[in-house]
């Protein structure tokens, strides 16, 4: 049996049985915020990573879905109105920031949703009537799919791995599809593409479309975790925040989004209970990721990995990787 | 300033705190004897970390005082710091809920990170003792949890507004703050009491939260006799810059925040003439005060200002509702029940008691900043010129009037044509 | 009624005629400030091609450190300006360190470009932090500038006036740097095109170090400048980076007359829409920066397309 499957097999082993060798109810709720936050990285690197288009405004179109589900609850329907609701405005605005974007590319690209990301912003501040300023709306329960509740740590943990193993199989189709080969040809050659026939635009704009899908189903998820949202959730350091789980991770790789966020949810949320300075430490090792595997953790570990393997192999390797 | 539990503690105490859940020791005696946890939810990174640091320093300042001990029981201290975001708040009061099992919350420093955690400490019965100064919280949407010991936002704002109107004669103010609930409570108890007083609001002024140079709305200021702001923060500081370097003169009034003593290291002359109405004053001379100062002054060589001085007083509180309990926090429902009903007089800010939606009733102090009396090495100072005794939240309104109109906002209450 | 004398805000009562003025001035001395903060980005940019997330953090640092020589904390109080120099100076040294050993092995990996950016942000961010405190920290005017121009109904600060003849000394002495100088040759032909400028025998990694340094050293000079205005305090790197951004967007990278311009602009939308627009106060900035995105996108004086 080959590394990597036995390695998925671990980790997905690992992943179903959380709930009994992590030490305590709060390190299950740490895993579930891994979970979602990996899922809004993993849409992020459809752009970033496959697409080749830098984002720097995603955290608005976070905010918008999870502010249409908010506001929908808060209104008083009920939970499957509001997350189609929500889903349906988040892929909308993902879409209209699409059109307005995808007319540059590279910084041109990263200014533009920054921009957008800003107004975004600046919206959930000053739209007291539908957001609730800076009081934000709050939540009151979770969804009962299928008469399951959500409401414990473990069941809505349960609910976001199956989202989750979902979305990685969403995503892995994506890449191996003509659609995914054709992204990364943009990527790599969006002359060449051009020349070849591809409509360039419209490829980045399904790519769009899909990181949008994916952005609010984690957002939806971070909604009904916390029971709030504010405006904070959409302030430029949320944006960079999961830019950086998706780089240091490794772009353009499936599992580097969620190596990255792994990163800095347990930075954030665990190490910073037991060391104060953990923002330095948090900058320091990307610092130190860039240095040391500056293509991403995950794919930095796999040419280590290669490395000591081919040192070990005394004949010249013949075995797979 | 560092955590007290190291890794071998925390997973003593969780498996203790297991075992003792699943086999439900009842008795008082054991919980007696185990050390007495408290938690606190503050901000030690990003903008707000100044409040945040402060708040801090006043809790391990009365801890240190006390030895680590409160009402015969050790205390096992635990801070968390929730970066100013709610998301962060509310896993870090998790952490403190289910991970470090602490008996009762101090903090959050933030109204926003306050709102998101309500709900979750209302599910868990955990007593929070708040600076948070929301309105709501203990007027139309009460937690019975919940206990503050500062001010609502408006509190302070109340008698600033009857001293401006009364003993500064002033008529047509403008009022300005940051544009988020805190600056729109505030400038709606002001309004609200000044205008009955027979003054008149002309504006309000609403700067975004983030804005590095005040002019462009210091410049619509004109044509008023007083100017009344809300800034919070390191905002004052700037704030009072532009104001001085429009060459504004018009004499200027903030509540709790806009004077803090805290940033009178930071101010420049620019400030003198400040006014402001707050829950804490450095220039209290009384022995409560000067023990929290002397304590601030050899833990952490900083002057004090309210963030450090209300956690003080909240320290106190809950030590006093722990004392009445004779050290029994095993009921928690009991426990915020015992810290709402105490009466202390030796606080660093005077006397305090609780109404009954958990909100303070104590003295607020009306300072003016000059050079006049400056002591532990400043060269400004806040110098109280008037006291007025048991402010509640409600000032002298009828309580159910009051909360039968709308929360003070942006709107409320609209400014007269 | 009467026919309005000057702009009206949105209750239709006109802005006094002093408001006026006094926005007028404060827009170029913002200007002003933006320039000094946004010359260095724009060079970077410009050269490098390199978004310097570290920026703000710059800023922030020489703020914080100008503060500290100006405030006599180190036991030695220095005068205004000298204190202003050895801020940038070391911040200068700081910026060179960056670019030779974290920024050199990286060119046009523009991801990991900004992965160690921020990473750096966040350390000199906390790093602020735990030297400096929370509290904001005052920098007092240089003496013999703490006084008021009083000219009719006019009422302006002396130091804000300096700092916009600081502003148009140090664009005159880039101008001259990147215009009369050899380095300043190279730099604009790095800039026009760095293989061609390789071939030519230009040392191009050199050139490198030096820019990030000067931008470096500007963007710390710029924080003790505008200390008087603004202060040092945690959170100052996330105000500024922003506005350097979109100052050098609207003005167009690696133009040092874009850069200009674009401050000055960006000074009297800032000031003038958020007085007159305050419903617009969040937009007003990124709302013109997003025009410029759309319609224009190398900015008014930039020479290629980002």
């Amino acid at each position: 049996m080959n590394p990597r499957a036995i390695a998925l097999t671990v980790a997905a082993v690992l992943l179903l049985s959380v709930p009994y060798w992590v030490p305590g109810v709060y390190y299950v709720n740490v895993a579930s915020q891994i979970l979602f936050f990996a899922i809004f990285a993993l849409g992020l690197n459809v752009l970033v990573g496959y697409g080749g288009l830098v984002s720097l405004g995603h955290a608005g179109l976070f905010g918008v879905a999870a502010y249409a589900a908010g506001y929908m609850l808060h209104l008083g329907y009920g939970h499957p109105l509001s997350i189609i609701v929500a889903l349906v405005i988040g892929i909308a605005s993902m879409a209209m920031f699409a059109v307005l974007s995808l007319r540059s590319t590279g910084i041109g690209f990263i200014m533009i949703t920054l921009a957008l990301g800003q107004i975004l912003w600046g919206l959930a501040y000053r739209w007291i009537s539908v957001t609730g300023g800076d009081n934000g709306i709050t939540l009151h329960g979770r969804p009962a799919p299928f008469g399951f509740e959500l409401d414990t740590a473990n069941s809505f943990y349960y609910m976001t791995l199956v989202i989750f193993a979902i979305t990685i199989i969403a995503v892995a189709i994506f890449v191996r599809s003509p659609l995914g080969a054709a992204l990364m040809g943009t990527r790599d050659q969006p002359r060449r593409m051009n020349a070849l026939g591809y409509y360039v635009w419209a490829i980045r704009f399904w790519a769009c479309l899909f990181s949008g899908l994916l952005t609010a189903v984690s957002a939806i998820l971070f909604v009904y975790y916390n029971q709030f949202i504010s405006p904070q959730t959409l302030a430029l350091t949320s944006s960079a925040e999961v830019l950086l789980m998706v780089i240091s991770g490794g772009a353009g790789t499936l599992f580097g989004p969620i190596v990255g966020a792994a990163l800095v949810v347990v930075v954030k949320n665990v190490v910073s209970g037991y060391i104060e300075r953990w923002n330095m430490l948090l900058g320091a090792i990307f610092v130190a990721i860039v240095i040391l595997m500056p293509e991403g953790l995950v794919p930095g570990s796999m040419r280590l990995w290669r490395l000591l393997w081919r040192r070990r192999a005394k004949a010249p390797a013949e075995a797979k990787p | 300033m560092s955590r007290k539990v190291t890794r071998r503690k925390f997973m003593a105490g969780t498996a203790a705190g297991a075992a003792a859940a699943a086999f439900k020791f009842p008795a008082p005696a054991i919980a007696q004897a185990a050390p007495f946890k408290l938690g606190l939810l503050t901000v030690k990174t990003g903008p707000l970390a100044q409040g945040g640091i402060q708040m801090e320093q006043g809790v391990v300042t009365y801890l240190k005082e006390k030895n680590y001990t409160m009402a015969g029981r050790k205390v096992e201290f635990f801070s968390a710091d929730t970066g100013g975001n709610p998301a962060g708040t509310k896993t870090k009061v998790q952490e403190l809920v289910e991970r470090d099992k602490v008996d009762t919350i101090l903090g959050p420093l933030a109204a926003f990170e306050l709102l998101a955690i309500t709900d979750y400490i209302a599910q868990n019965k955990m007593p929070l003792l708040s600076l948070a100064a929301a309105e709501d919280m203990t007027q139309r949407r009460p937690n019975p949890y919940f206990i503050r010991a500062s001010a609502t936002s408006a509190q302070a704002m109340h008698p600033m507004a009857d001293y401006a109107a009364k003993e500064l004669k002033l008529k047509r103010v403008i009022c300005i703050s940051e544009d988020f609930a805190f600056g729109h409570e505030q400038m709606g108890g002001f309004q609200q009491t000044f205008e009955d007083n027979g003054g008149k609001i002309l504006k309000k002024i609403w700067p975004p939260l983030v804005t590095p140079d005040y002019t462009p709305y210091v410049a619509q200021i004109s044509d008023c006799d007083g100017v009344c702001q809300g800034f919070a923060g390191s905002n004052p500081l700037r704030f009072m810059k532009a104001y001085d370097s429009a060459g504004l003169k018009f004499p200027v009034v903030s509540g709790e925040t806009g004077g803090d003593d805290a940033l009178l290291k930071s101010f420049g002359d620019e400030a003198i003439g400040l006014m402001s109405c707050i829950p804490y004053t450095l220039d209290l001379e009384t022995d409560g005060n000067h023990r929290f100062v002397d304590g601030m002054l050899k833990n952490f060589n900083t002057v004090p200002g309210q963030y450090a001085g209300l956690l003080y007083v909240n320290c106190q509180v809950v030590e006093a509702g722990l004392k009445a309990l004779n050290g029994d926090s095993s009921d928690k429902t009991k426990l915020v029940a015992a810290m709402r009903a105490v009466n202390l007089t030796d606080t660093p800010r005077g006397p305090v008691k609780f109404d009954h939606f958990g909100n303070v009733i104590g003295d607020f102090y009306v300072r003016k900043l000059g050079k006049e009396g400056a002591k532990y090495g400043l060269s400004l100072w806040n110098k109280t010129v008037k006291t007025y005794h048991n402010v509640s939240q409600f000032w002298t309104y009828d309580e159910k009037k009051f909360l039968a109109q709308p929360v003070y906002s942006r709107d409320y209450p609209p400014l007269k044509q | 009624m009467p026919a309005a004398r000057g702009v009206t805000n949105e209750r239709g009562k006109p802005i006094a005629m002093s408001s006026w003025l006094l926005l007028t001035v404060n827009s170029v001395t913002f200007g002003g400030l933006l320039f000094l903060l946004s010359a260095g980005f724009s060079l970077i940019f410009g050269l490098m091609r390199i978004p310097n997330l570290t920026h703000g953090s710059l800023f922030m640092l020489g703020a914080y450190i100008g503060a500290t020589f100006v405030g006599g904390m180190l036991g030695v109080r220095f005068n205004f300006w000298l204190a202003a120099l050895f801020a940038a100076l070391l911040v200068a040294a700081f910026g060179a360190v960056l670019e030779r050993f974290l920024l050199r092995q990286l060119p046009g990996q523009q991801l990991a470009q900004v992965l160690v950016t921020l990473g750096v942000s966040f350390i000199a961010a906390d790093f602020c932090l735990m030297v400096w405190g929370g509290d904001p920290i005052n920098v007092a005017s240089p003496k013999g500038l703490s006084g008021f121009l009083r000219a009719g109904p006019l009422v302006v600060p002396y130091y804000r006036l300096t700092i916009i003849v600081i502003a148009v000394i140090v664009a005159i002495a880039l101008w001259l740097l990147l215009d009369r100088t050899r380095l300043g040759a190279m730099i604009r032909a790095g800039v026009d095109d760095p293989d061609m400028a390789r071939v030519v025998g230009i040392r191009v990694s050199r050139l490198f170090t030096i820019v990030f340094a000067l931008g470096a050293g500007l963007a710390a000079f710029a924080g003790i400048i505008g200390g008087p205005m603004l202060s040092a305090y945690p959170g100052l790197d996330q105000d500024m980076l922003p506005l350097a951004l979109v100052v050098v967007i609207l003005g167009g990278t690696g133009s040092l007359l874009g850069s200009f311009v674009g401050s000055i602009i960006i000074g009297f939308i800032y000031n003038f829409g958020q007085a007159m627009l305050p419903e617009l106060a969040y937009f007003v900035l990124f709302l013109p920066m997003l025009l410029v995105l759309l319609l224009r996108p190398q900015g008014l004086f930039g020479r290629h397309v980002p």
